[in-house]
């Protein structure tokens, strides 16, 4: 059993002010996920009639991306490939002092105590993060080959879970690695090609209105990233924009003949 | 910024080629052989000066990108941590900003010192081996060459393989090779140019 | 209250294709007219709103997560099944049509099955279309795995990560289809109730999970995949926040509830370490096919696993089932896991666990070839637990982890309410009494893709609407009742958490209408829940406002409507006398201690109907009959 600080990010709503507030944690066993501390601490704090801390959390088992907390410095805390979910007590030290805040970044605003709006995440998807496969058009799945090298790079791309881990440990804010990782995983594969230009152009083009940072190679996003995604896909995205800022070309307006 | 700093790291390279003409002495004519480049360099004439024309903008665009992505960055975290730890970056990447600014005041002094001497009270036009020499032998100075040369190397060692990076210009292949190469351009371009004032003060180069 | 399965006529093999033919289509141009709403965006909903969006529809789509992309979907690990016979192993759609039934230990209704089988080769087709990275062989074709409960391999997987990949496909659709202005996207936003007008479900009430703000939502039709309710169990494997108050509030405003006591326990999941324990972490079955399954033969064995010499150990699965061994499927393997552990001989601290070793495997195959297998899963292991079990073998324990039961749908998936459609996990469907192995994600996408697009065309022809907006009297009626409801919770500021009252209906569940049942505890949970009912009612602490981001409030309103549903899954498990899949009562077993059917009086769906508060529901029947898949006892032996 440990006894620990806790200095918790305490904020009413978007438009009020936070501070760091001090809570103690006792009696806290090293099996319990920093969660299940977490958990623990609003209980108590309920009994006294205070008001519970707020944070993001659904899946508990490091997939859904929900979760994420600023531990002591590092996003999702001092474990490497591991989400603040799967982040196990056992990690810390009896009379250990951790900061909690939240993801900090403007395109990442605070919604109360730990919870911050993700949504531009989804804007940057909205932008061209797909194949503009409808359903029924499908062909036969194995008419298209897909060499094994590329499928399992696109995976590794895939697996990204949109915590956002990225922007809130890059020292800029900058959202290039989720972006990326999108535009790597359908980069790689023959069904992502046709529309392979225009996403890479509209995807950063509405990265970059969201308000993210720029990025200045850091790679604190690679360590921070709980499925250990490589700045390669930068690299990979960058290459993308530059030829297809070079190349591109708006389809033709004389449409098609009905 | 990845464009300009690769235009400033050609420059880098070819301006240590020259300097290391410091060490082949004189010539049987008695003319040293850095003062005989320089002769060569002035040949040029206009296109000197469209040279160092161009060399003015590439700093200065470096410069403007530099602001422009500090802002950028600025903006995008307008509360900041009350805690962070470094955790992939390494300390060349974290301080660009300070080792930057340091190598443009180096800049500065540089041209001050040995282009048009205004800082170098022993200046000669044209005896570059002698004002190289007058400078060197005060030890301040040469400090400041050093601090400024180790700046630039940190600055360069993050600056060369980002810029790979920033242009896509890598492959998850040569990746090990490109971190190895700008270590190894940097450890040449920060040894090859410290090493003259060093050897200046211990008197492998004098009169 | 009507039950019409409206199973169209014919062979089996021609029903859907017939179907799809009578059904009445509504015409491109008609189709920006009407309005769908789609509670939701896991794989059922996400795949449903895109592919409708993409019909032509309107599609207002509402998810109580900051993305649609974190719908609990995403933590299926093993895979999804597709009758491709991409193998050349003998599958067939047949086959996999056979494979589901009898695995649903014969309570479900053949032509949804058959449909599902059909379509599943459809869903491999559009996923990989859309650039889901499924494993690839060295000739960049598909990979595929075998998984419980079938002799083929049909089983298409995206490492341990299947569920992830196939949202995030769908997800994908989703956010094309909003950028085009087709879908317009409610994140964090609860469903809290459903309105109905003449007859027809016409929108829901719903609560901004930001601001606080109740505001209704008018619509031609209602769709909900809103997922299982796997958490009235409180520790599942389920993700925290996964409810079922989107399907217990159109139940209690007319929905039949189809089988409420078929619950999927998984048998291998980490156990529990301790009373903060939030919830439970799946462990792929994969593992069941190199892990070996003991406990010690003695009771009250304390030596470490490794000190226990070959004899003194028991590999009761072996033991028991010689043909099938660790293999058996998910109910007897979880069943048989109890059975030890309440003889005293579970492992670890708790006593609540049995062995999962892959010492012979290691010895047998080596370190390097059992971590490519599954490395990822020893890792998550370890992460969790701080043990290796390379070098000590697993504890595992079976947990809660699927709902059979659910909203009772037609074949068109209309619930007993007109224009409310019921797709995925939420509904009563396809998988009888026990689902198999990568089923679920087939069935979630089938409905959403290939199913839902077609029929709810076929209502909108026929249904003739008047037009509303949220000014009608019926509308303001359920949003007064449901702000009513959140005044209450929020008024009562009594002694104990939400949570506190959640785990006390839990273990109640879990001990009495878990794993196994019988009519005497069926009968203490009923006595016992309404007294858990009023502490909540009477006690409960809901800090904060209404009006704010609050967490408690939105955990109390599920807690509430879990209470009344652990009640009717009670009711349904104490009328239902016989054992099959999931649902085990121990006074229906042989002598081997095997589950024993009875068909000639429970081959049927059980489907409740809401009397009222205070008053029991009704219980009705769908009679399932089996033309094609012919009645048989399991054997595993």
């Amino acid at each position: 059993m440990m006894n620990l600080v806790l200095y918790v990010w305490r904020q009413k709503n978007a438009q009020s002010q936070g501070q760091m507030v001090r809570y103690d944690a006792k009696n806290v066993s090293p099996d319990m996920s920093f969660l299940e501390m977490l958990d623990v601490i609003n209980e108590e704090l309920i009994s006294k009639g205070q008001d519970p801390i707020a944070f993001d959390h659904d899946c508990r088992e490091g997939i859904c991306g929900s979760c994420g907390l600023m531990i002591n410095g590092q996003a999702h805390g001092p474990k490497k490939a591991t989400t603040t979910c799967q982040l196990h007590m056992r990690s810390f030290k009896d009379g250990d002092s951790i900061y909690i805040e939240p993801w900090r970044a403007k395109a990442f605003p605070v919604i109360k105590d730990l919870v911050v709006d993700r949504s531009s995440f989804d804007r940057i998807i909205q932008a061209g993060g797909y194949v503009s496969v409808s359903t029924g058009n499908a062909p036969d799945a194995n008419s298209t080959p897909v060499p094994k090298t590329n499928a399992d790079k696109a995976m590794d791309a895939a697996s990204c879970i949109g915590c956002g881990a990225c922007v809130a440990s890059c020292p800029n804010s900058s959202a290039m690695l989720f972006t990326s990782a999108k535009i790597g995983h359908l980069g790689l594969l023959p069904q992502g090609q046709p529309e392979r230009k225009e996403r890479v152009l509209n995807m950063v083009t509405t990265m970059d209105k969201e308000g993210f940072g720029s990025c200045t190679n850091h790679r604190e996003c690679e360590a921070a990233c709980p499925k250990e995604i490589t700045v390669d896909f930068i690299a990979r995205m960058n290459r993308d924009y530059l030829w297809a800022s070079l190349t591109y070309q708006k389809p033709s307006a004389r449409g098609g003949g009905e | 910024m990845a464009i300009t700093g690769l235009m400033g790291f050609g420059f880098v390279i070819m301006h240590m080629l020259g300097n290391l003409q410091i060490y082949l002495g004189q010539n049987v004519e008695g003319i040293y052989a850095l003062d005989q480049y320089a002769k060569n360099l002035r040949a040029f004439g206009p296109m000197l000066y469209v040279a160092r024309f161009g060399l003015l903008t590439i700093v200065l665009l470096h410069i403007v990108a530099a602001f422009q992505l500090t802002k950028i960055s600025h903006q995008g975290r307008p509360v900041k941590y009350y805690k962070t730890v470094a955790t992939g970056s390494d300390y060349a990447s974290r301080t660009m900003r300070v080792s930057g600014p340091i190598v443009l005041l180096f800049i500065i002094y540089h041209l001050l010192d040995f282009t048009f001497g205004n800082v170098n009270p022993n200046f000669h036009e044209g005896q570059v081996y002698a004002n190289v020499l007058a400078s060197f032998s005060n030890p301040l100075i040469s400090l400041f060459y050093i601090v400024a040369m180790l700046s630039l190397g940190l600055h360069m060692y993050h600056g060369l393989w980002s810029l790979f990076q920033s242009l896509g210009a890598n492959n998850t292949k040569y990746n090990d090779l490109i971190r190895k190469f700008a270590l190894l351009a940097t450890l040449v371009v920060v040894i090859g140019n410290i090493s003259i004032p060093i050897s200046v003060l211990i008197g492998v180069i004098k009169k | 209250m009507q039950l019409d399965s409206k199973i169209p006529s014919g062979p089996i093999e021609k029903k859907w294709d017939t179907h799809r033919f009578e059904m009445k289509l509504v015409n491109p141009a008609n189709k920006r007219k009407y309005n769908i709403i789609v509670v939701g965006s896991g794989l059922a909903g996400a795949s449903a709103a895109a592919s409708m969006a993409e019909l032509g529809y309107n599609v207002k789509c509402f998810c109580y997560q900051d993305s649609p992309r974190r719908a609990h979907s995403i933590a299926a690990q093993g895979g999804i099944n597709a009758a491709k016979n991409y193998q050349n192993d003998g599958d067939s759609i047949y086959r996999l049509f056979y494979d589901t039934v009898k695995g649903g230990d014969f309570r479900a209704r053949e032509a949804n099955v058959y449909r599902l089988a059909q379509i599943s080769v459809n869903i491999i087709d559009q996923c990989a279309a859309q650039g889901v990275p499924f494993a690839r062989e060295y000739s960049g074709l598909l990979a595929n795995r075998s998984f419980g409960g079938a002799q083929v391999s049909r089983t298409f997987y995206a490492r341990g990560q299947t569920g992830q990949q196939l949202l995030l496909g769908a997800y994908q659709a989703l956010e094309r289809q909003i950028y085009l202005g087709k879908v317009e996207m409610f994140p964090r936003t609860e469903m809290l109730d459903l309105i109905i007008i003449d007859g027809k479900a016409r929108g829901i009430t719903a609560r901004n999970l930001v601001t606080g703000k109740i505001e209704s939502f008018i619509a031609d039709a209602v769709v909900l995949g809103t997922g299982g309710y796997g958490n009235v169990f409180y520790l599942s494997t389920n993700a925290k926040n996964s409810n079922a108050t989107a399907i217990w509030r159109a139940y209690k405003r007319g929905a039949g509830f189809g089988n409420p006591c078929f619950t999927q326990i998984h048998p291998t999941c980490i156990p529990v370490s301790g009373d903060y324990q939030s919830k439970l972490t799946l462990m792929s079955e994969s593992l069941r096919n190199d892990g070996r399954i003991w406990v010690p033969k003695q009771k009250g064995d304390k030596r470490p696993a490794q000190q226990i010499p070959e004899d003194d150990r028991d590999y009761y699965l072996e033991r028991r089932y010689p043909s099938f061994g660790n293999l058996v499927p998910r109910d007897v393997a979880s069943r048989a896991a109890k059975a030890v552990c309440d003889e005293g001989r579970g492992v670890g601290e708790t006593a609540l666990g049995v062995y999962l070793d892959f010492g012979a495997a290691i010895k047998r195959s080596g370190e390097d070839v059992i971590r490519e297998k599954y490395g990822n899963l020893f890792d998550m292991y370890q992460r969790i637990t701080d043990e290796n079990p390379y070098k000590q073998p697993m504890r595992i324990y079976p947990a809660v982890h699927y709902t059979m039961g659910g909203l009772w749908v037609d074949y068109n998936l209309m619930s007993t309410i007109a224009g409310l459609f019921i797709i995925g996990e939420a509904n009563f469907s396809d998988h009888g009494a026990n689902r198999l192995g990568a089923s679920a994600l087939m069935q979630g996408l089938a409905d959403g893709y290939f199913v839902i697009p077609y029929t709810i065309g076929n209502y909108l022809a026929n249904a003739s609407l008047q037009k509303i907006d949220s000014s009608h009297q019926g509308v303001k009626q359920v949003e007064s009742e449901v702000s009513e409801r959140i005044k209450k919770l929020l008024s009562i500021k009594g002694k104990r958490t939400v949570d506190s009252i959640h785990r006390e209906l839990g273990k109640l569940v879990w001990d009495e209408c878990g794993m196994a049942r019988n009519a005497e505890g069926l009968k203490r949970g009923l006595e016992k829940i309404p007294g858990i009912k009023e502490e909540f009612w009477k006690n409960v602490n809901v800090l904060g406002e209404g009006q704010d981001f609050n967490q408690s409030l939105e955990k109390a309103g599920r807690v509430a409507d879990f209470l009344e549903l652990a009640e009717l899954m009670f009711m349904d498990a104490f009328a239902r006398e016989e054992s099959c899949g999931g649902h085990f009562r121990t006074e229906y077993q042989n002598t081997e201690g095997e589950a024993l059917r009875n068909d000639i009086d429970f081959s049927h769906a059980a489907v409740w109907e809401y009397q009222g508060e205070g008053k029991k529901p009704l219980r009705h029947k769908e009679e399932l009959s089996f033309e094609y898949v012919h009645l048989a006892q399991r054997s595993y032996k």
